[in-house]
């Protein structure tokens, strides 16, 4: 019975040491907390909650305070675990790509192919990401750490990820939080940028309403916008041919069932997966340095300065146009590529001065091209540094 | 259809079969020892020349039935076995062929050797036997002294090769990297070169620029084309003839937005919706039979009473 006793006493001692509360320690505790914050700002505030949820979610996942050195293969970073299994999606880069393809699928082009001068808006917001590899490098980041965090300027999520894994794998969880959570922040961030950069007469400029673009020009895009871009910038194929496919998949009128499924099912599938293993890759030991704060002021300031600065690239192209031509400045904030966040808030503001000043088509314009941009600039980068 | 299915079969075949013999050409030799006493051991304890292969590709390669010989004129002296799961070269890595003259044992053996007196011609042919992916002429060595590729798989011409000594600065490097990579030269150049990032900024913004620039000159052009007909037809539903209308007077497309109000007028006049006319008609379907979109696959079997 005393033999009993011993070997019931020594088992319970060693679950003990095998439970999160003996094996907690502060650093986990920060980041739950990191966590249930994510989820309080989706939930309560309904900051992209398709993103922070999972994200959040998964920084409950990821931190839940375990014994690494039992070998119990549950920690995403533990090969052959089924975090780890999930986590390659995210660690070989395969899940932008895949949700590249919703996007496409998702977006209507026809205001940039009716506009195209507005591409150009599309890449002055690059200069967000460049703006922020130079104080990266500054900080005393390696170049291709400061590509990697810099990438976050262009406020595409994916784009940040598939870099980041390529570049800079130990800093991936701190720059895909960073760059969701300055994605959900967008409108808080944007309007006082705009407001600033802008006047009152510039702010009421009603642009002219789009032509109606026919079925064919939707259709010639993608084929055209994949081929040129894609011969300009071969490293960004994976971004950009799943997007420019996707965007196919939707105009040409006979793979309804495929857009469907790219644009809803397959989406929705991807960003779970992805949101919840990034936010689980943020683990204490690798989230919580020096370097994830620097990367949260360089992901503030790259989207800062990318907003600026289709701000201000609109206004210096109004120099050239003629008058009726005019672009409202205000969806200059709209090159990066945070759609249709960035758009909306164009439309809002653009309503704020005039009600009857709808911005929001023309907005997308830069938007989309946003989008283009950021996955060249991801291309640049990773021809450049990888 | 038949006739187009074929087609389509013979261009997908064409195709794969480019792919792999693209594939293959990126096989080279790599370095190449001809009198072996202290170096390299085989699986049999044994040393003997030996010839390193490199997959120079960022692909894994599948080298069985290349050929491997020293004969000019027998370009299928030795053919890289079928079936061995080893013959698959992981990307940008290599591979090592005992040139012993024993290939009882194994695949990695040939047989033939090298003669150390002479220089020994060596090739790596093709599946086909007549394609010659790579060779070289490797020159009388001393013992233990390989004849090796300065950068691993670059260089086509003698003068992209080196003799090896084995000393210290001219190391033998069977089976891994004859240039030992500990950094990353792109990263070390920017770091060095450009370390403000100014040089990044200008060249990346440019391309960035360049390929939307691409992309909207293209489809400023499309958008001309596209307005212009827009224009005509308007033009044509006004009984007015391209001709005769000076450009500054003829009308524009109208844009998406009159489009959709005219729609909506004439919605709302006709009534068209609430008001549905009670003739019925019947067109036939035509639905062309595909598995993808077959209703009997994706029916469950019935339950059984």
């Amino acid at each position: 019975m005393n033999e009993f006793g011993t070997f019931l006493s020594q088992n319970l001692a060693e679950f003990w040491h095998l439970t999160g509360f003996y094996n907690a320690t502060w650093e986990h505790l920060v980041m739950l907390a990191v966590g249930l914050f994510f989820i309080w700002l989706a939930i309560k505030k309904d900051f992209e909650p398709m993103l922070l949820v999972p994200i959040g979610f998964g920084m409950l996942i990821g931190n839940v305070p375990f014994n690494t050195e039992a070998g119990l293969e549950i920690g995403i970073y533990e090969e052959g675990s089924v975090l780890n299994i999930l986590y390659n999606g995210v660690s070989a880069g395969w899940y932008p790509p895949l949700i590249f393809l919703g996007i496409g699928a998702m977006t209507d082009f026809t205001a940039l192919i009716a506009n195209p001068k507005l591409m150009l808006v599309g890449a002055a917001a690059q200069f967000g990401i460049f703006g922020a590899y130079m104080v990266a490098l500054a900080l005393g980041f390696m170049p291709d750490q400061a590509g990697a965090i810099a990438i976050i300027g262009g406020a595409d999520g994916p784009t940040a990820i598939f870099l980041s894994s390529k570049l800079a794998p130990n800093l991936m969880g701190a720059i895909a939080v960073s760059a969701y959570s300055y994605m959900a922040l967008v409108p808080v961030i944007q309007p006082p940028i705009m407001r600033l950069l802008t006047t009152k007469k510039e702010r009421v400029i009603k642009m002219k309403p789009a032509r109606a673009v026919a079925q064919s020009e939707k259709i010639i895009f993608p084929i055209v916008g994949m081929l040129l871009t894609c011969f300009v910038v071969p490293s960004g194929l994976p971004l950009l041919g799943m997007l420019f496919f996707g965007n196919l998949l939707r105009e040409c009128g006979v793979t309804n069932r495929l857009a469907k499924t790219a644009s809803n099912a397959l989406t929705d599938i991807v960003t779970i997966l992805l949101g919840m293993t990034v936010g689980a890759s943020t683990q204490a030991s690798t989230f919580l340095t020096k370097e994830t704060i620097f990367i949260f002021m360089l992901g503030f300031m790259a989207f800062v300065i990318a907003s600026a600065s289709g701000v201000i690239f609109v206004k210096l192209f109004n120099l050239l146009l003629p008058q009726n031509k005019k672009i409202n400045p205000l969806i200059g904030n709209a090159g990066v590529s945070a759609v249709p966040m960035s758009s909306r808030i164009s439309n809002n503001l653009g309503l704020e001065y005039d009600p009857s000043n709808y911005l929001l088509m023309h907005a997308m314009g830069p938007n989309v091209a946003g989008v283009i941009g950021s996955a060249v600039a991801a291309g640049v980068l990773l021809g450049f540094l990888a | 259809m038949k006739k187009k299915l074929i087609l389509l079969l013979a261009v997908v075949a064409g195709c794969c079969t480019l792919a792999s013999a693209q594939a293959r050409k990126a096989l080279r030799i790599n370095e190449v020892m001809v009198v072996n006493e202290s170096n390299f051991v085989d699986d049999y304890g044994q040393r003997g020349a030996w010839i390193e292969l490199f997959n120079s590709n960022f692909a894994p390669l599948e080298i069985s039935s290349v050929f491997i010989t020293n004969d000019p004129s027998n370009p299928t002296l030795y053919p890289v076995p079928l079936g061995d799961v080893n013959t698959r070269i992981p990307k940008r890595q290599h591979i090592v062929f005992w040139a012993d003259g024993k290939p009882s044992r194994g695949t990695f053996h040939t047989n033939f050797t090298l003669d150390p007196a002479r220089s020994n011609w060596i090739g790596v042919y093709d599946a086909d036997g007549r394609t010659l992916i790579d060779s070289i002429t490797v020159p009388p060595l001393p013992a233990d002294a390989t004849f090796a590729r300065k950068v691993d798989g670059e260089g086509a011409t003698a003068a992209d090769w080196e003799v090896r000594s084995g000393e210290m600065g001219s190391i033998v490097t069977p089976s891994s990297n004859n240039v030992i990579k500990d950094t990353n030269k792109k990263v070390d150049m920017f770091a060095r070169v450009d370390a403000n990032g100014f040089g990044m900024t200008i060249t990346a913004m440019g391309i960035v620029f360049l390929a939307l620039l691409l992309l909207c000159v293209c489809f400023y052009i499309i958008n001309r084309i596209g307005a212009a007909r827009a224009q005509r037809k308007k033009m044509e539903a006004h009984g007015m003839s391209h001709e005769d209308v000076h450009p500054s007077e003829r009308p524009e497309g109208d844009s998406g937005e009159v489009i959709a109000a005219i729609a909506m007028a004439l919605n709302e006049h006709l009534n068209a919706h609430d008001l549905e006319s009670t003739i019925l008609t019947f067109s036939k379907a035509r639905k062309p039979y595909s598995p993808w979109s077959s209703h009997i696959y994706t029916l469950r079997q019935m339950p059984r009473r």
